[in-house]
């Protein structure tokens, strides 16, 4: 569905992404894990079509999409949750909402669509009313998603649900990731920083170290590599 | 209050009181007359301590304020009555001065001298409606909105004295060429924001300027544009004595003759054109494009990865309130009758920035409060002259102090849900 090949994307003359060759199938969850620096939001921004690849091709469902505009790219169904949720904080909760319909915002289906965030996020419809910027980290992150949710993506990138959010609230998080990917059919494409649960939620999973695919498998797989074990899961692990 | 605190707030006093020594003492001070040959000071001390003790007074004032918070003094008062005014009322307010506005030219006191005033208070509060559009809806700092003014009032000028068309087609002419200036300059900012924004449109704005000063052939240069045509009444001009086979205004409606008539019309007219622009923004903000333009404020990484055009955003954010300037510049030339670019000056712009900046950036209202404040008060102490400028930065530093988000700074949501309808 999603297919990356031998990516390359720089900041300047410095090269964040050297070489990255990476699929998502239809339906599954696939994980993408990696340190800090590692290059996996750049990865994410660079589907997105937010920064540009210099080299490599980013093909979904049979179309080239390396060289369009990122607004062109959520049309055709890739709606990125960016990293630290960006909520517009002056905004309302159910203003924000509307504007993930932006893509296809003639809005004669808002109605149920927005039901249906609710639906998965029953605190949100308690806060329709109330600014972005005063919600919880957490209650933000559930926003962001269901904002993203509201452009009917088929494939859904999640930049770091998990970051600055409290444990409880991460495991519901990734609760409802895994079922808007079982009830709502989206493919879900994850960038995780918390190892062990993306690697837990994945099909499938890949490492990213320095801008390359260094390890990839299911999911179990990796989770049980020694290597990968030693690297994100033991030392550096948040449970 | 502790004795201690006294002392404290009354040194503090004495302090200020010395810089306000330092800075009036040789502005105020100060004064060069030229009699005979050559430039003599004469020094004016008796205003200077004036200032400095009114200086002192008033920082007193402040520091007992501060010290008592809990207590309501003179300033608490004022500044609570002044957050009394919120959103919420301000739909009662809204509707209040929009009555008080329509029947303001046939009050007893109101004579040529307030009307003047207030066509120009409606003037840029039309002009501040503009500028939200850009500033306060789309985030865009624009720092030469008066170049928009002034394509508008030139537009407007060339159009009518050379093809003598009237001001009903003038009008939307200048306002879509206005438009047209808007896009341009939008196309190579569209990377820019913040700081870098703001300067670039100021450039603009000096250099549209500089243009009209320079492109004699057209705009006849510093000398500007005389005889450009009054606005008539739908057709029927506002004349003494109305050529052969035409009638005037006064004879039309078998009035005696009045130069108020067309002073009334203009009033009228800038005040529909200014609620056009209200109820436009109004409507515009609850339909996609106003809503990503307040989205394109907060976040523009998180409007991209949405399917937000930010391009498109921009442009039109950028042509709609050159359009609405545009409009008022019309109106400017046509009152005027005389333009040039003298009055297209970077403080206009500023002005403008200032209205939108204090009423606070994105409420409607605030600009009506903002423009009343800061023109009505510069009117005002026209007496003072030279020293008139001084109340116009008084008057900004204290909403500053007292309302530092701007007068009106709570956004209204745009979706009130079912049931939540006040």
């Amino acid at each position: 569905m999603l297919k990356i090949s031998n990516v390359e994307t720089f900041y300047g003359k410095i090269q964040a992404l050297k070489g990255v060759d990476l699929d998502v199938n239809d339906g599954e969850i696939v994980s993408l894990i990696g340190s800090n620096g590692a290059g996996k939001s750049t990865l994410l921004m660079t589907i997105s079509g937010v920064n540009k690849a210099k080299r490599g091709n980013i093909v979904f469902n049979g179309e080239n999409i390396e060289n369009k505009q990122p607004h062109k790219i959520v049309d055709m169904g890739i709606c990125q949750v960016p990293e630290g949720r960006r909520i517009f904080s002056r905004l309302t909760v159910e203003e924000n909402l509307r504007l993930g319909a932006h893509a296809n915002e003639k809005g004669k289906y808002f109605e149920n669509d927005i039901k249906e965030v609710y639906d998965l996020f029953p605190v949100l419809s308690n806060r329709k009313t109330q600014r972005g910027g005063t919600l919880s980290g957490g209650e933000q992150q559930m926003l962001a998603i269901g904002r993203a949710l509201m452009s009917k993506p088929k494939v859904l990138l999640l930049d770091e649900p998990s970051l600055g959010i409290a444990p409880k609230l991460v495991n519901q998080i990734f609760l409802s990731i895994k079922n808007i990917n079982k009830e709502k059919n989206v493919t879900i494409f994850l960038v995780e920083q918390n190892a062990k649960k993306a690697l837990e939620l994945a099909d499938r999973a890949y490492v990213l170290v320095n801008g390359k695919v260094t390890i990839k498998g299911s999911g179990q797989e990796l989770l049980k590599n020694k290597d990968i074990q030693a690297a994100y899961l033991e030392g550096g692990a948040k449970n | 209050m502790e004795k201690r605190d006294i002392i404290q707030s009354f040194k503090d006093s004495l302090f200020t009181g010395l810089i306000a020594l330092a800075l009036f003492g040789p502005i105020v001070g100060l004064r060069t007359a030229s009699k005979g040959e050559g430039l003599f000071i004469t020094p004016q001390w008796g205003i200077v301590f004036l200032l400095v003790g009114l200086c002192i007074f008033g920082r007193f004032l402040i520091n007992l304020n501060s010290a008592r918070k809990t207590e309501l003094t003179f300033f608490s008062k004022f500044t609570s009555k002044f957050s009394a005014i919120t959103e919420d009322k301000a739909k009662h307010f809204a509707i209040t001065a929009i009555l008080f506005a329509v029947v303001f030219p046939f009050l007893p006191f109101t004579d040529r001298y307030f009307m003047d005033v207030a066509i120009m208070i409606l003037t840029y509060i039309m002009l501040g409606w503009g500028l939200n559009i850009v500033v306060g809806l789309a985030g865009l700092l624009d720092l030469g909105y008066v170049a928009f003014y002034a394509v508008g009032a030139y537009s407007y000028a060339l159009i009518a004295t050379t093809f003598g068309w009237s001001f009903w087609i003038c009008l939307p002419l200048a306002g879509v060429f206005a438009a047209f200036f808007g896009i341009l300059l939008g196309f190579p900012v569209l990377r820019l924001r913040g700081d870098y924004l703001a300067i670039v449109t100021l450039g603009f704005g000096e250099i549209i300027r500089i243009i009209l000063i320079n492109w004699y052939e057209v705009t006849n240069g510093p000398d500007g544009i005389t005889g450009i045509p009054r606005p008539s009444f739908f057709g029927i001009p506002f004349k003494r004595s109305p050529d052969e086979g035409e009638t005037s205004f006064h004879i039309f409606f078998g009035l005696e003759y009045s130069t108020m008539h067309r002073i009334i019309f203009l009033y009228y007219l800038i005040l529909v054109l200014a609620l056009i622009t209200n109820y436009f923004t109004l409507k515009i903000r609850k339909l996609p494009v106003g809503r990503a333009w307040e989205a394109l404020r907060e976040d523009e990484i998180a409007c991209k990865s949405l399917g937000v055009n930010p391009t498109n955003t921009k442009l039109t954010a950028f042509a709609i309130g050159a359009m609405f300037g545009g409009f008022a510049g019309s109106f400017f030339a046509t009152r005027q009758a005389f333009i040039s670019p003298e009055s297209f000056t970077f403080i206009e712009s500023a002005i403008i920035v200032a209205i939108v900046v204090l009423g606070g950036m994105g409420s409607q209202t605030g600009v009506v409060l903002a423009s009343i404040f800061l023109i009505g008060i510069t009117e005002m102490f026209r007496d003072l002259e030279q020293y008139r400028m001084i109340a116009f930065g008084g008057a900004m530093v204290l909403i500053m102090v007292f309302k530092p988000k701007g007068i009106l700074a709570n956004r209204k949501p745009t979706i009130l849900m079912h049931g939540d309808k006040k």
